[in-house]
C-alpha cells in the first residue's frame, strides 16, 4: 500500500498540497481516459497534419463522437449497474425502419413516426429488462437474444410491407432542422443532442441521489436491495434508456440520410462498449463517470477517423484502437488501485 | 445485570431446510448493553442463525421476541425497520464507492425540491465522518475515499456506525475480526464496547476466544446446530472455552457425546445441562 508520496516522511507543504490533489484526481474514474485522449490527440494533430486539425477534420470525428456517445452514455451506466445491452445494434435500424416505413412508406406526420421508433425502443429496453430482473439469465445473453428477435422482425416486416429491405424517407424541413441537419454544412445537429443526454445523465449520474443507486446497484446487489433500493424497477429503467437512446439515433440517421437499411447498426454494439471501457468504466460495474466515457468516445472517435487523415494504411486504425483498449483497461486499472490505496496526508500520519 | 427484559429472543427455534434439519431447538436472549457471543465451527449453523435472526430465514418452528413480543420478519428489510442490524465480515459492501455515498446509500441526503432534488454530496461526508470518529476512528477524515481503501478494521467500524447511526437496536456482527490482524482487531473490540456503552444489543459471531473474552457478557457455543453450552462471563476459564471452541480432543468428546445422544433419542439434540464441555476442574 506504500504510496510514493506517502513514504516521504516529513513532506514539505506543497508536496502534501500535491499530494492531495494527486489522490483526487486519481480517485476520478476518467482520470485515465483523460491522458489517454490528450496522447491520441497529440498524435493525430502531429501526424494527421493540417486536415486533422482543420473544421472538416474535427468534424469528421465528431460527428461520429456524437452518435457513438449518445449510445455509450446509457450503455455505461448500464455497465456500471453491471449489466450489458447488446440489443442496441437492432434497435438503431429498427427505429429507423419504424420511421421510415410510417412517415415514408405511409406517408403519416413526421412526429408520429418519430414516436413510434423512440416507443419500440423504449419497448425493446422494457422487455430487456423485464426479462432481466425476472430470470437469472445474465444480461449479455438476454440482450443478444432480443437483438436477433428484433432484427429477425425488422428485416421480416421491412420486406413484407415495404418490399425491400431499405426504405427512404423525405422529412420535413422542421423534422429534418432538429433531427438531421448540418450546421456550417458540416457537423451534425446530433452533436447538440449528444450534449443534451451528456448533461442530462451527468444529472442523473453525478447529482441526483438516484446516481448513488445505480452505483450501489452494480457494487452489490443483493445489499443495494437489502437497503430498500428499487432495483428491479432501476435496472428496468436503465434499460429503457438505453433503448431510448438507440433509437432516438436510429431516428437521427433516417433524417440525416433520408433512407434506412435494415443490416445498419451493428458496429454500434462493439464501438459503444469500447467508448465505455477506454473511459474507465468497470466492466463489471460499480465504478465509471459520464465525463470518462465523453472521453473514451472522443478518443475512439478520434483513432476510427484520424487515421484518414495520416499516411497510414486505415486498417492499422483497428489496430490502434485494439491497442488503446488494453492500455486503457491497464491503466484505469492502475487509477483504480491508486484510488483505492491513496489516503490524505494527515489520515497516513496518525 | 441479569432483570433487564431482552430486547431479542428466541425460544425453541428449529430450522429446516427440507428433510435437512439446521437448527435444533435454539433458545437465546440478548438485552441491551450486552454482548452475546456466538461461538461455533464452520457448519455448526452459525449463519443459518444468524440470517433468521436477520430476518432472511422464517423459522421452522418457534419464536422471535422482540421486546418481549412475538415477532415475524417479512424479510431482512422488515427486521432492519425492527431495529436489527447485521455487518458482515467484510463490512462495507461497495469498495468502489466513497465513504459518505455507501454510508447513505439507499437514504442519501438531498437538498432542493421536486424534481431538482440533488444529493448532499458535503452533508453525506461531513455526517458520515462525524459518525465513525464518534466512535474513535480519528483516521478516517475525508470522506470523499473510497470504502475500499479503508482498513478492514475502519471497514468493520464504518458499517457499525452506519447501523447504529440509522438507529440500530441489536447489532449482529458476523466474523468481524475474523479476517483482520491483531491491531485490526483491537479496533473493531473497542468499537463493539463502544456500541454496548450506547446501549445497543450486541450479538457477536467469532471463532477467536480472545476476541470473544475481551468483549463477551454471554456466550453461547453451536455444535451441529444446537447450543451445546450456554454459560456467562466468569463462568469458564479461557482455556475451557478454548477447549470447547478450539476443535481439540474435548471439542471431537463433545461431539462424539451430542451424536451419541442423538442416536438414542430420535435425533434429538441433548439440553444444554446434558452437554457440559470438559468436566469442570
Amino acid at each position: 500500500m506504500a504510496h510514493p508520496v506517502a513514504s516521504t516522511s516529513t513532506p514539505a507543504p506543497d508536496r502534501v498540497k500535491y499530494g492531495l490533489a494527486f489522490g483526487r484526481l486519481a480517485r476520478r474514474p476518467e482520470a485515465g481516459s483523460f491522458l489517454g485522449m490528450v496522447a491520441v490527440l497529440l498524435f493525430f494533430g502531429l501526424f494527421g497534419g493540417s486536415g486533422f486539425m482543420s473544421a472538416a477534420g474535427t468534424a469528421s470525428w465528431l460527428n461520429i463522437a456524437s452518435e457513438i456517445g449518445i449510445i455509450a452514455l446509457p450503455i455505461g451506466l448500464l455497465m456500471i449497474a453491471g449489466e450489458l445491452d447488446i440489443s442496441v445494434g437492432a434497435v438503431i435500424p429498427a427505429a429507423s425502419l419504424t420511421a421510415a416505413i410510417v412517415s415514408g412508406h405511409y406517408g403519416l406526420p413526421d412526429w408520429l413516426g418519430i414516436t413510434a421508433a423512440l416507443g419500440l425502443g423504449l419497448a425493446v429496453g422494457f422487455l430487456n429488462g423485464l426479462l432481466v430482473t425476472r430470470t437469472t439469465i445474465p444480461s449479455l445473453i438476454i440482450t443478444i437474444g432480443t437483438m436477433f428477435l428484433t432484427m429477425g422482425l425488422t428485416l421480416g416486416l421491412t420486406v413484407m410491407i415495404a418490399g425491400s429491405t431499405g426504405v427512404s424517407l423525405v422529412p420535413a424541413p422542421l423534422t429534418k432542422a432538429i433531427f438531421g441537419d448540418y450546421l456550417g454544412g458540416m457537423f451534425q445537429v446530433t452533436i447538440l443532442w449528444w450534449v443534451v443526454f451528456v448533461v442530462g445523465l451527468f444529472w442523473l449520474l453525478h447529482i441526483s441521489p438516484m446516481g448513488n443507486w445505480i452505483y450501489a446497484l452494480g457494487g452489490d446487489k443483493e445489499s443495494a436491495r437489502n437497503v430498500g433500493i428499487p432495483t428491479k424497477r432501476l435496472t428496468i429503467g436503465l434499460f429503457m434508456l438505453s433503448g431510448f437512446s438507440a433509437a432516438f439515433v436510429g431516428v437521427s440517421e433516417v433524417m440525416v440520410y433520408q433512407s434506412a437499411q435494415v443490416l445498419a447498426g451493428q458496429s454500434f454494439i462493439f464501438n459503444s462498449i469500447m467508448c465505455v471501457v477506454i473511459g474507465g468504466v468497470l466492466l463489471t460495474g460499480g465504478f465509471g463517470s459520464i465525463v470518462g466515457i465523453v472521453f473514451g468516445t472522443i478518443t475512439f472517435s478520434i483513432v476510427n477517423q484520424g487515421i484518414y487523415f495520416t499516411s497510414m494504411d486505415p486498417n492499422v486504425g483497428s489496430v490502434i484502437i485494439g491497442a488503446l483498449l488494453l492500455i486503457a483497461v491497464l491503466t484505469n486499472d492502475t487509477f483504480r488501485q491508486l484510488a483505492l490505496s491513496y489516503s490524505s496526508k494527515k489520515g497516513k500520519r496518525s | 445485570m441479569n432483570d433487564k427484559p431482552a430486547i431479542l429472543e428466541l425460544r425453541n427455534v428449529n430450522k429446516s431446510f427440507g428433510p435437512i434439519d439446521v437448527l435444533h431447538d435454539i433458545s437465546l436472549r440478548v438485552r441491551a448493553g450486552e454482548v452475546l457471543c456466538l461461538l461455533g465451527d464452520n457448519g455448526a449453523g452459525k449463519s443459518t442463525l444468524i440470517k433468521t435472526l436477520a430476518g432472511v430465514h422464517k423459522p421452522t418452528s418457534g419464536q422471535i421476541l422482540m421486546d418481549g413480543q412475538p415477532v415475524t420478519f417479512a424479510g431482512p428489510r422488515e427486521a432492519q425497520g425492527q431495529g436489527i442490524a447485521t455487518v458482515h465480515q467484510f463490512g462495507g459492501t461497495f469498495p468502489l464507492m466513497s465513504i459518505g455515498r455507501s454510508f447513505f446509500v439507499g437514504v442519501e441526503p438531498t437538498k432542493g425540491w421536486g424534481p431538482f432534488k440533488i444529493y448532499d454530496r458535503k452533508r453525506a461526508n461531513e455526517i458520515a465522518v462525524k459518525a465513525v470518529r464518534d466512535f474513535g476512528i480519528t483516521r478516517i477524515d475525508d470522506g470523499d475515499r473510497l470504502v475500499g481503501g479503508l482498513s478492514g478494521g475502519e471497514r468493520q467500524s464504518l458499517a457499525i456506525a452506519r447501523a447504529v447511526y440509522f438507529g440500530a437496536r441489536v447489532l449482529i456482527l458476523d466474523e468481524p475480526t475474523a479476517a483482520l490482524g491483531v491491531k485490526q482487531a483491537s479496533h473493531v473490540l473497542r468499537i463493539v464496547n463502544e456500541a454496548k456503552r450506547r446501549g445497543l444489543a450486541v450479538v457477536f459471531i467469532t471463532h477467536q476466544v480472545m476476541h470473544a473474552m475481551a468483549v463477551g457478557d454471554h456466550f453461547a457455543v453451536l455444535i451441529r446446530g444446537a447450543i451445546a453450552a450456554d454459560f456467562r462471563k466468569g463462568e469458564k476459564s479461557r482455556e475451557e472455552i478454548t477447549d470447547l471452541m478450539a476443535g481439540g480432543e474435548t471439542m471431537a468428546d463433545l461431539e462424539a457425546q451430542v451424536e451419541g445422544y442423538m442416536e438414542t433419542h430420535e435425533g434429538h439434540p441433548p439440553s444444554p445441562q446434558v452437554v457440559q464441555g470438559p468436566a469442570a476442574p
